[in-house]
Order: C-alpha cells, then sequence, then structure tokens
C-alpha cells in the first residue's frame, strides 16, 4: 500500500535555497549526481531539505503500511473460507513487513524508530488517507485489494529508481510482493461478481465506496501540489499525480467491464482523441477533511496503533531485561 | 531503545550471503527469528546473519577518491589489457 507525500508544513524550497548558499559546490555536485540518475547512500552528504522530506515521505509511507493492517484485521476472523482467511493473513503480515522495510530505510537517515512511532501516535504524522475508511462487508477486502494495492502499485512501481538507495531497496522489495494483493482482491471481486444476486450486490457496494477514495491516493491535483517540482528534481516523485491518476482509471475500467461492474462516476467515457477516460470532478474538500484526521474512522486508527504500542511495552521492555541479563551472566 | 541488526540473507548453497535491510531486537536470537520473519517470507534463503548494526564500520563517501580512484588508471591488472596474436591458443 502507498501514501502520497503530504506536507503539513512549508519547508522544501526557502530551505534549499538559503542551505545552497553555504554549501553551494557538495549541493551543486549532489545534484548534478541525482540529476544523472546516481543513488544517495546514507553516509553521502545530501542537502538538508532532501533528508527532511525523505523522512517525511518515507515514514508517512511506513506508517500507511502498519495502519493498512487495521481495515483489513478486522475481516479476519470472518472471512468466508480457510483459503480466503490465509490469503488474507498473508497479505496483512505483507503489509507490517512492508512496514518494516520502509521504517528501516528511514532510519538511516537518522531519525529512530521510536521518534517515527511518536510522530505517528501524536498525530505530527500522516498515512494514506484511504485507511481512514471503515471495511463495511467482506467485498471490501476484495475492493482494497483491487483498487487500493492497484492504484499502490502505479505510484510505488516508479519509486524503484527513486534517487535514495535504501528507499529505492525496500520498494523492489515491496512492488515484487504488492502484485499478488493486487490479483487476490481481483480474483475475490470476480467470484462474488459472478456468485448470488446478493453476493453481486455486495461486490458493487463495495466498488462504489472505494472508487473515489482510490483516485484520491494519487494526491492532490497538480496544479495544487506545492512540493512536487522540487520531489520531481530530486527524483523522490517520478510521475504526477494527475499522470498516475490517469493511468489508473484506464487500466481499470476495463478490468470493471470484465467483472460486469459499474464505476460509479456518470461523467466517466472514453475519448478517442486523447486515448483516455475522462472523468467526474473529484470531490477534494473530502480528501482534505480526511488529510485533516476527520475520516469516518481516523480516531480509531490511531487508538488501536496507540493501544497496541503501550499494551505491549512490557513485552519490549522484558526482552531488553532479558537480554540485559544474558550478557552479565555470559560476562560473569 | 531496541537495538538494531542489520540482516543477511543467503539466497541458497553456494552463494554468499547478502545485505537485505535491518530489523530492531533485543538480543541476537531474537533478531534471528525477527528477520526470519520480515526477510524469508517467500523462500527468499536457507541461512541468516544479524550483526549488531553499531559493530559496522563504513568508509567515509569523502574519501571514495583517494580509496578507490587508484584503480582507475592500473587497467594492467585486466587481462584484456595485453594483446596477444589472435593464433596464440589456450592464454
Amino acid at each position: 500500500m502507498y501514501t502520497v507525500e503530504l506536507s503539513k508544513d512549508n519547508f522544501g524550497a526557502g530551505e534549499a535555497a538559503s542551505e545552497a548558499g553555504v554549501d553551494a559546490g557538495r549541493a551543486a555536485a549532489f545534484e548534478a549526481r541525482v540529476a544523472a540518475d546516481e543513488f544517495i547512500e546514507p553516509k553521502d552528504w545530501m542537502p538538508e531539505a532532501y533528508r527532511k522530506t525523505l523522512i517525511r515521505q518515507i515514514s508517512q509511507h511506513a506508517h500507511s503500511e502498519i495502519v493498512g493492517m487495521l481495515p483489513e484485521g478486522n475481516w479476519l476472523t470472518r472471512a468466508p473460507s480457510l483459503r480466503r482467511k490465509a490469503i488474507l493473513l498473508a497479505k496483512i503480515q505483507d503489509e507490517c513487513g512492508h512496514g518494516l522495510y520502509l521504517y528501516a530505510a528511514a532510519e538511516t537517515l537518522g531519525v529512530s524508530r521510536e521518534e517515527m512511532t511518536e510522530a505517528l501516535h501524536a498525530g505530527r504524522a500522516k498515512y494514506s488517507t484511504i485507511f481512514n475508511y471503515p471495511t463495511l462487508t467482506w467485498a471490501d477486502m476484495g475492493a482494497i485489494g483491487w483498487l487500493v494495492d492497484g492504484a499502490a502499485i502505479l505510484n510505488q512501481v516508479p519509486l524503484q529508481r527513486t534517487s535514495y538507495g535504501p528507499y529505492a531497496r525496500a520498494m523492489v522489495r515491496i512492488c515484487k510482493e504488492e502484485s499478488f494483493h493486487q490479483r487476490q482482491g481481483f480474483e475475490s471481486m470476480m467470484q462474488l461478481a459472478h456468485g448470488t444476486p446478493a453476493q453481486r450486490k455486495m461486490a458493487q457496494d463495495a466498488l462504489n465506496r472505494w472508487w473515489w477514495p482510490s483516485l484520491m491516493m494519487f494526491g492532490p491535483p497538480d496544479d495544487n501540489s506545492p512540493n512536487s517540482a522540487q520531489s520531481m528534481r530530486w527524483r523522490i516523485k517520478r510521475d504526477s499525480n494527475d499522470e498516475l491518476r490517469q493511468k489508473f482509471i484506464d487500466v481499470t475500467v476495463p478490468q470493471a467491464e470484465i467483472l460486469g461492474l459499474t464505476i460509479p462516476d456518470a461523467d466517466l467515457k472514453w475519448n478517442a482523441e486523447r486515448g483516455s477516460y475522462d472523468y467526474g470532478a473529484i470531490d477534494w474538500e473530502e480528501f482534505y477533511a480526511v488529510v485533516r484526521g476527520e475520516g469516518p474512522v481516523a480516531k480509531d486508527r490511531i487508538k488501536a496503533r496507540v493501544d497496541a504500542w503501550e499494551g505491549q511495552a512490557w513485552v519490549r521492555e522484558a526482552a531488553l531485561a532479558h537480554a540485559a541479563k544474558t550478557t552479565m551472566k555470559a560476562a560473569a | 531503545m531496541m537495538p538494531i541488526w542489520e540482516v543477511f540473507v543467503r539466497a541458497k548453497g553456494g552463494l554468499s550471503h547478502r545485505h537485505v535491510g535491518s530489523v530492531h531486537a533485543a538480543d541476537a536470537r531474537m533478531a534471528v527469528e525477527g528477520a526470519r520473519d520480515v526477510y524469508t517470507r517467500r523462500m527468499e534463503g536457507v541461512s541468516l546473519w544479524v550483526v549488531p548494526s553499531a559493530a559496522i564500520t563504513a568508509s567515509d563517501p569523502g574519501e571514495a577518491g583517494s580509496l578507490f580512484e587508484p584503480a582507475a588508471d592500473k587497467v594492467y591488472r585486466h587481462p584484456t589489457f595485453y594483446k596477444v596474436p589472435d593464433d596464440v591458443k589456450h592464454l
């Protein structure tokens, strides 16, 4: 799964500019390396704004993977068959792994796991808006795999070539694992769409609810995405939000047709001239409300994370105490 | 705070262990167990190493020039530097 990089404050361009004055030589060398598609590694010199933007982007991405386990965990004990349960469990375990790969990549930039966790729990760090919607029926498991993971793949594939080495390598691992997520979701939707009238209705209802939030996953429209230009120059973003959104729509509409389901957009129609689908207006007010934490289940999501972290603190403490005791015994 | 461990996976017998990422763990045994769950869910390996991150000393990128550039003008270390007549065999 994935998050677009959403800034809560407005640093970036100004900071880079003032720094360039102090460190013009190194900054120019850095820009040249990035422009030549070289990878930047943890010990290499980098502008402070690059480091900060990456920490924000990678940690938001990691938080999204971790919070993303919650909507699916909701259906784990009620999966309709052992096969579906094993698949869902494996997918959720993957999301946890993806979160850990990404936290590890962010830690190479000098931020600690504790700081990132604390920022999420205190509401200072964001995660993808998509996880602030509730999973109301079993069909949502199929729709999330098909649409949400489908959108994530389009976002993540270009990030395998992102300029920061540890992030790029984490993305390679993640992308390898992600296609199973999308395919199991589509297969599940297909089974429902070809099932009883009630199952079919459930599948359509899930598509109706997840379609627009999935389009919003690509982030604000290009003309309202202030940090995009710099992030693209730094190769930590490789395609524009609107380009990826259009690509997603173009590949997904034929898939919905095969399922025999209707995309909930009256304005959706093929534009032969552009070779793409035209689509209706996205409710960006809803998007910004969800970014601000007003999603239907935003409070539940953070509470679940805080409860897990605090409730399991004793396990971490006991493990450290045991390790200290064992080391002491070995030394004696 | 949980120490960080660097994780190395041997993909199959005969290959060297290769760095894949890191995990947090209280001790070495937990680090191996964590690395198993995080990095080998799909038969990625047959063996794991975990090393405390703090035990690794890395070369300074600022010294990369003095460390590695001298090799660039020593092409005579490569067999292809030496020209031999085409009709010489087994060389």
